[in-house]
């Protein structure tokens, strides 16, 4: 049934809490996913050309990178941005899909695709305003994450690896997986705490999944002036001014280790 | 978005298909049996041919045509599962009519309902077409209360066009036909000319900012891909404005052929030999332009301002 499961108090909504103060873009979120959503639910992932100029292939976490200029600032910050299904609570990837093979589960609002009935008309990737949807060629059918359902569930994998494998490949911490539909839940706390956010709130997908925005930049640790150590005149600047000046060559002229080029760089 | 050769021709020949059937079933509400037997099967078998290739390329798109049938099951929820489920049952009246209608199967009475109900059919049916694309509201020039009016008069004019030329071809021309198409054709190019200045002019309300949450000075930085992904391959595509308004103007240099040639039929009906082609022809360019001009939301993840 591609209509949505009517949403029981308490709904349990299982999605992820990405941290974009903390993500370095590594990527190994996207690789780990790949790996493990090969073999597992989605298998396979194909890609074409993998070893040739010109590879492609399925994915289903992406990391963007944007250059983000806050307002009243010269400078700019890089924000390494992953990005996968939301598991929106009103996706209309779902009610699109003319088979049924694209579905919200009642349980935890996990959506999915069943591969052994999907198509490939790729509706629901047109449907998805968030791009999560990614299209196998060479199998026919449309991939998405699926919240490593194979991972979550599995009783055979020890208790502390029943997580998705971007959550656990992640190695500063950037990526949180739990219930957003518990209010006392770690990752509604940090929600709540962080200000987290939804992408494209006025879509109305609702989703699920949360960001964390990057937290505001400490002056302190950015400022060229500290980062730059200025000559303080001692016996010692003065050896190692005369070392560099003799090891230079330079005939005469300013020492360039006395120089203070904190205010060049700060501007 | 991409534009699928596929689904233009699906779309373009299946509108035009539905077109003919629909006219030929008020045609024999109105008239009761066929007065030639010839020029009534070759209406019929060519408005069903049209509606059949049609129906069978739009398959050519999927990844597993042999699971087609499974789109019958999900009408609850799904344009393409209702327009599957419509076009297939159209089939049902389409051939009682054409049966009763060239008088294989003698039942005069039921001309007129069986074209009525025919008639409503192919209506549904693009109607159901149309709201798949009108429904999507990540694609801002498709979300747009005159598509399905547009697809809907595409059907008719081109229908009409068709049926001038069969009705030529068998010396059963008359006037009406001409003056039809000739109302749905200025009915159509009010409604494009009216779509395409909206589309043009109206907000683009999704930003760059709201889709990354990181506020106005945000940009592109890098690409979450090493060569051309799915997503860019799929909803990318975007075809130079310049281009676009040349062949927005080529589909208005083929409405004003059709609409002459409609004219000319008053001097000899073969002129509609002029403009049937001409409107299949603008029908296509409209419907590439249709998905190239279409711009899709998350085009915003991949360095687009506004969307």
């Amino acid at each position: 049934m591609t209509s949505l499961p009517t949403p029981q108090p308490n709904q349990k909504k299982l999605g992820l809490v990405i941290d974009l103060d903390t993500c370095v873009g590594c990527q190994a979120c996207a690789t780990s996913c790949k790996e493990w959503n090969t073999q597992g639910y989605s298998a396979p992932l194909n890609d074409s050309d993998p070893y040739g100029s010109d590879p492609s292939g399925v994915w289903l976490n992406r990391v963007h990178g944007y250059e983000v200029k806050e307002e009243g600032r010269d400078d700019t910050r890089v924000v390494h941005f992953p990005r996968s299904c939301l598991h929106c609570e009103t996706p209309a990837c779902v009610t699109v899909c003319p088979t049924g093979a694209s579905y919200k589960r009642a349980e935890d609002g996990i959506v999915l695709v069943n591969p052994d009935t999907c198509i490939g008309c790729k509706l629901c990737s047109w449907a998805c305003p968030y791009g999560a949807r990614e299209y196998d060629y060479s199998h026919g059918t449309m991939k998405k994450c699926t919240l490593c359902i194979d991972r979550i569930y599995n009783t055979n994998l020890e208790p502390e690896d029943r997580a998705p494998a971007c959550v656990k490949a992640c190695p500063t911490g950037a990526r949180h997986f739990g219930d957003l539909g518990d209010p006392e839940s770690d990752v509604s706390k940090m929600v709540k705490a962080r200000e987290g956010f939804d992408l494209l709130p006025e879509m109305d997908y609702k989703p699920v999944n949360k960001y964390l925005p990057p937290r505001k930049r400490r002056d302190a640790v950015t400022s060229a002036a500290i980062a730059l150590p200025k000559g303080d005149g001692s016996a010692m600047d003065r050896l190692f001014a005369w070392a560099d000046k003799f090891l230079s060559g330079k005939p005469s002229g300013t020492i360039a280790s006395l120089e203070d080029f904190s205010d060049k760089l700060e501007g | 978005m991409n534009p699928a050769y596929s689904v233009i021709l699906f779309t373009t020949a299946s509108g035009a298909g539905y077109g003919l059937l629909a006219l030929l079933g008020l045609v024999g509400f109105n008239h009761g049996p066929v007065s030639s037997f010839v020029f009534g099967l070759v209406a019929v078998v060519t408005a069903l041919g049209l509606i059949t290739i049609g129906l069978l390329s739009s398959t050519f798109h999927l990844g597993h045509p042999e699971r087609a049938w499974r789109a019958f099951s999900q009408w609850r929820s799904s344009w393409l599962s209702r327009e599957g489920v419509a076009s297939v049952l159209t089939y049902v009246p389409a051939l009682l009519f054409g049966a009763t209608w060239l008088d294989i199967v003698h039942a005069p009475t039921m001309i007129g309902p069986l074209g009525l109900i025919t008639a409503a059919m192919c209506v549904i049916t693009v109607y159901c077409t149309a709201k798949i694309y009108s429904t999507l509201k990540t694609i801002r020039a498709w979300n747009h209360p005159l598509v399905v009016p547009v697809y809907l008069a595409f059907a008719v004019a081109s229908g009409g066009a068709l049926l001038t030329a069969i009705a030529t071809i068998f010396g059963r021309f008359q006037i009406f036909q001409v003056i039809l198409t000739v109302v749905a054709l200025l009915w159509l190019i009010g409604l494009k000319f009216f779509y395409w200045r909206a589309i043009d002019n109206a907000a683009r309300t999704h930003t760059m900012a709201a889709a990354t949450g990181l506020g106005q000075g945000v940009r592109q930085w890098e690409v979450p891909h090493t060569s051309e992904n799915y997503i860019m391959k799929e909803m990318g595509f975007a075809v130079a404005r310049k281009h676009a308004l040349k062949l927005r103007s080529a589909v208005f240099i083929l409405f004003a052929i059709t609409l002459l040639a409609l004219a000319s039929c008053i001097l000899s009906p073969w002129f509609s030999f002029i403009a049937a082609p001409a409107i299949l022809l603008a029908a296509v360019v409209e419907r590439w332009l249709f998905f190239a001009e279409a711009q899709h939301v998350v085009s915003l993840f991949y360095g687009a301002e506004k969307a």
